[in-house]
């Protein structure tokens, strides 16, 4: 059934986005085909999908371990961007020198970036209590504001006609393509191989475990002696170190400099990626390919049918959403109370559980009729 | 089966409700498997059996949660269907459950109205609530913030949102197992008055002593089906506990004499703050326990047992003050892993979320809280095969019955993860064990092997606490007693000295001659 729901869910978006968009006067099967379908049989979008899946993949597979853990980590969107910003201010310090160390100080200042800007609502919750769910998110416009300031101001390049971007990378300092000729970078293997790393993590080692304990059960992680402080810490520093390193491979990858239009959305799209990877490793690259399809192929829908931009949106919205019902429906059946006529969601009887979820369910069944 | 008086009484009168040929299957198992019984008007009818015996299963038929596969309901001789329960109650059937679902924040009356179908006005409530209270000598005030109220009160509540349907059937799952003696007293006038007056009480229970108090006729269930039907009064509870189980009952085997080991753990000026909004405050607890001794701490629900429990183990540290020591070393500010490797093992009172964690296997609940003394984690990698090694050895002498250290803790019925916990703590031989409530909602052969293996611990010298709210148990295991009582815990008393009605009265609050209300606050 937890693996049914992501298929449900694309299923539905698909059908939901043929009608919808017929509804709109567009070709609403043919929109659909153009994004979903058609990059799938040519070879030169397989290359872009690729591009745009290691991004997604990498940052999804640093929120899936806060996500297991119950810390809600919105802001992979902002430590993409200070990952970015990071990783280019090392490049621009080192632009007049030459060396195959500057690449992997970039990465590494874009990791760091990333960290230190997901410490921020680390340290605000473990410390004062504050969700980290507000203030990861408010940083994301944080991080935009200060990527606008950087480029229009002190990091704009002073011989770019006065365009808000920085100068273009020197070859030292971009990211070296895995397969030459074509455009897939090194970022692409390299997210594959970190979420077969964290994939073993998760499953292998104290770490994992304690982060899996702490998201099924918190109490028990207590008992376990794992402290929770610990890790709220390791959760978002996880994810914001995948995304500060998407961040810095995708400034020396892809763009070869910074630009205002370097937040693409790839840290909230990566939540969707997450969810339906079934924050699971291995499951996050087939989604993030599933993801990347609909920025591609939306990207030739604009040109083909003349799609709005902002349908790519509305599909991963779609998605997401549908997602999320499916797991609640997995969950609940629906009930029809006689009296209102309301549909309220009962708790689904679980046999399985046998005497042992008795009280529980007594205990949960309760509220429900009393609603 | 023997007619009762009653029914040699009123032949005429059909039974108020009658169960034939009752079947429910779930995927895998039969939980009811042509269960038939009948309930007259104004009988208490107990209907008992182990976990997993299907009583529950039952009782959500009857009260309409649940549809049997087959069978037959009839309500006063005419056949019924009983569909929501919304239906049962139109019908005539309450039911006070044994967790209550209340609203802590919220007063009685509150939690009475959102509790009913269809409220009336509140002042036309209030008088009905009254007009109950007042009929049944139930103390309780009505405009009483529920987080201010005992367990007996709080389950007052229960009991009057169910009398206020005029019900003709009050179902009652195990509504003792959060009461003192004395409560429990109380209850039991109230329950005799309700059946006097015609409303038939199907009353589920494993306290054998109180079904024998109170029922006029039991049924029996095990596996399912209905092996035996009986006047509790004319059994012993031995008797019913064999018929529940289906085998003879095994005794516990006591050892005599005093402990004469070392002091093992030492407790002394032991204090917290409760923790917001509805936690007990910890005062100046203290207490030791030699090697060789079990030591039984008594008390109502909600009195501190949690957060002694919890202060103990070095789950909760912060705001902590006074003396822990474990074999003479002061374990005090130590996390809980540093505390098992000094020998210390603790079983909290919850077990699915707390002591294990549901959703994963048991091999993986073995690395929870066995990783650092059985070496189940090496160098920041699990060890997968020791974990599975030591979880099948676990499954193996304490006969859990799962199908395997791959089984996820929640397949388990609670007894057995029950067994699964403890021998998970006692395997790896701890100098002291802290224990909460070891055998609540397990099952009489389960309990007994579970004490047996708290005995035997004890008799390799481990210094072992336990603390529960089942006296039977205490007086059973115990060498010395103390009650906690609002966070405070009273001096410790050699069990030959101390009666069950002065630690009932102890659990009521009265410390010595200085009388304290018995506002216990339960953390829910």
């Amino acid at each position: 059934m937890l693996l049914a729901a992501p298929l449900v869910a694309v299923a539905l978006t698909l059908a939901a986005g043929a009608i919808l968009f017929t509804l709109l006067g567009y070709d609403g099967a043919g929109a659909v085909r153009s994004i979903f379908v058609t990059p799938l049989f040519d070879p030169y979008r397989w290359q872009d999908l690729l591009v745009k899946a290691a991004p997604l993949a990498l940052i999804a597979t640093g929120l899936s371990i806060g996500f297991r853990a119950n810390v809600w980590n919105i802001g992979a969107e902002g430590q993409y961007v200070l990952g970015g910003l990071a990783a280019t201010d090392v490049a621009l310090l080192t632009h007049e020198m030459e060396g195959a160390w500057i690449l992997p100080a970039m990465v590494l200042a874009g990791i760091l970036g990333g960290m230190a800007w997901a410490a921020v609502p680390a340290a605000l919750r473990t410390r004062l209590g504050v969700s980290e769910i507000l203030t990861s998110l408010m940083l994301n416009y944080v991080a935009i504001q200060l990527l606008y300031y950087l480029m229009r101001g002190p990091w704009k390049d002073p011989m770019g006609f006065n365009f808000p971007q920085t100068v273009l990378f020197s070859a030292s300092q971009t990211l070296p393509m895995a397969v030459p000729g074509t455009l897939i970078h090194w970022g692409v293997p390299l997210a594959a191989i970190l979420a077969l790393a964290v994939w073993f993590a998760v499953g292998r080692t104290v770490a994992g475990f304690q982060i899996r304990v702490v998201g099924l059960a918190p109490d028990a992680a207590r008992y376990g002696g794992f402290r929770e402080r610990a890790t709220v810490w390791l959760a978002l520093l996880a994810g914001g170190g995948f995304a500060g390193l998407a961040g810095a491979l995708e400034a020396s990858g892809p763009f070869g400099q910074m630009v205002p239009a370097f937040p693409t959305g790839y840290g909230y799209t990566a939540i969707i990626v997450a969810f339906l990877g079934r924050l699971n490793a291995l499951g996050i690259l087939v989604a993030a390919m599933v993801l990347a399809l609909t920025y591609v192929g939306g990207e030739s829908a604009q040109t083909a049918i003349g799609l709005p931009a902002a349908a790519v949106g509305v599909f991963q919205a779609m998605l997401l959403f549908f997602l999320l019902a499916a797991d609640v429906l997995v969950r609940y059946r629906v009930a029809r109370s006689a009296a209102h006529g309301a549909v309220t969601p009962a708790a689904a009887s679980a046999p399985a559980g046998g005497s042992a979820a008795e009280p529980a369910a007594s205990k949960r069944r309760q509220p429900v009729e009393a609603a | 089966m023997a007619p009762t008086l009653k029914e040699i009484l009123r032949p005429a009168m059909p039974p108020r409700l009658e169960l034939s040929g009752i079947t429910k299957r779930f995927p895998g198992v039969v939980a009811n498997d042509g269960v038939g019984f009948s309930v007259a008007a104004g009988e208490i009818h107990a209907l008992l059996g182990e976990n997993g015996a299907g009583k529950s299963t039952l009782v959500k038929i009857i009260y309409g949660v649940q549809q049997a596969d087959e069978g037959e309901l009839r309500w006063n001789g005419a056949p019924v269907s009983i569909e929501s329960p919304r239906a049962a109650r139109r019908l005539g059937i309450a039911m006070v459950f044994q967790h209550f679902s209340l609203f802590e924040a919220m007063t009685v009356l509150e939690n009475i109205a959102l509790g009913m179908d269809d409220p009336p006005p509140q002042r036309e409530l209030e008088a009905a609530v009254r007009a109950v209270l007042d009929t049944y000598d139930l103390g309780l005030d009505p405009h009483r913030d529920v987080f201010t109220l005992s367990v007996g009160e709080r389950q007052r509540i229960e009991i009057v949102r169910a009398l206020l349907q005029n019900p003709k059937l009050l179902i009652m799952d195990e509504p003792t197992s959060v009461l003192t003696p004395q409560e429990v007293e109380q209850l039991f006038a109230t329950l005799r008055r309700i059946a006097a007056e015609g409303c038939s009480i199907l009353y589920i229970s494993h306290k054998l002593g109180e079904i024998q108090a109170l029922c006029e006729s039991a049924t029996i269930l095990r596996g399912g089906k209905v092996v035996a039907t009986c006047d509790p009064r004319s059994e012993t509870a031995r008797s019913m506990a064999e018929m529940m189980i289906g085998g003879s009952l095994k005794d516990v085997a006591r050892r005599d004499g005093a402990p004469v080991g070392p002091v093992r753990l030492a407790v002394d000026g032991l204090s917290a703050p409760g923790e917001p909004p509805f936690g007990t405050t910890l005062k100046d607890v203290g207490f030791s326990v030699r090697g060789g001794e079990i030591f039984g701490i008594a008390g109502v629900a909600g009195n501190g047992q949690n957060e002694l429990l919890l202060a103990l183990s070095g789950e909760r540290l912060e705001e902590v003050t006074g003396d822990i020591r474990i074999d003479e070393t002061c374990v005090c500010g130590l996390g809980v892993s540093a505390r098992r490797r000094r020998g210390l093992a603790a079983v909290p009172e919850e077990r699915n979320g707390h002591a294990a964690v549901p959703a994963l296997s048991l091999s993986e609940n073995a690395i929870l809280s066995a990783r650092t003394r059985k070496r189940l984690a090496a160098g920041g990698l699990l060890r997968l095969g020791a974990a599975k090694a030591y979880a099948s050895g676990v499954i193996e002498a304490f006969s859990v019955r799962a199908t395997g250290a791959a089984a996820k803790a929640r397949s388990l019925s609670g007894g057995n993860l029950q067994k699964f916990v403890m021998g998970r703590e006692i395997l790896q031989d701890p100098a002291v064990l802290v224990v909460s409530q070891p055998t609540w909602g397990v099952d009489a052969g389960a309990a007994g092997f579970i004490r047996q293996a708290m005995l035997d611990l004890a008799a390799r010298g481990a210094a072992i606490v336990v603390i529960s709210q089942d006296l039977d148990e205490l007086f059973e295991l115990a060498d010395r007693i103390a009650v906690i009582n609002d966070g405070h815990l009273s001096p410790a008393r050699p069990l030959a000295e101390v009666t069950v009605d002065e630690i009932g009265l102890l659990m009521g609050g009265i410390h010595g001659a200085a009388p304290r209300p018995a506002t216990s606050e339960r953390a829910a």
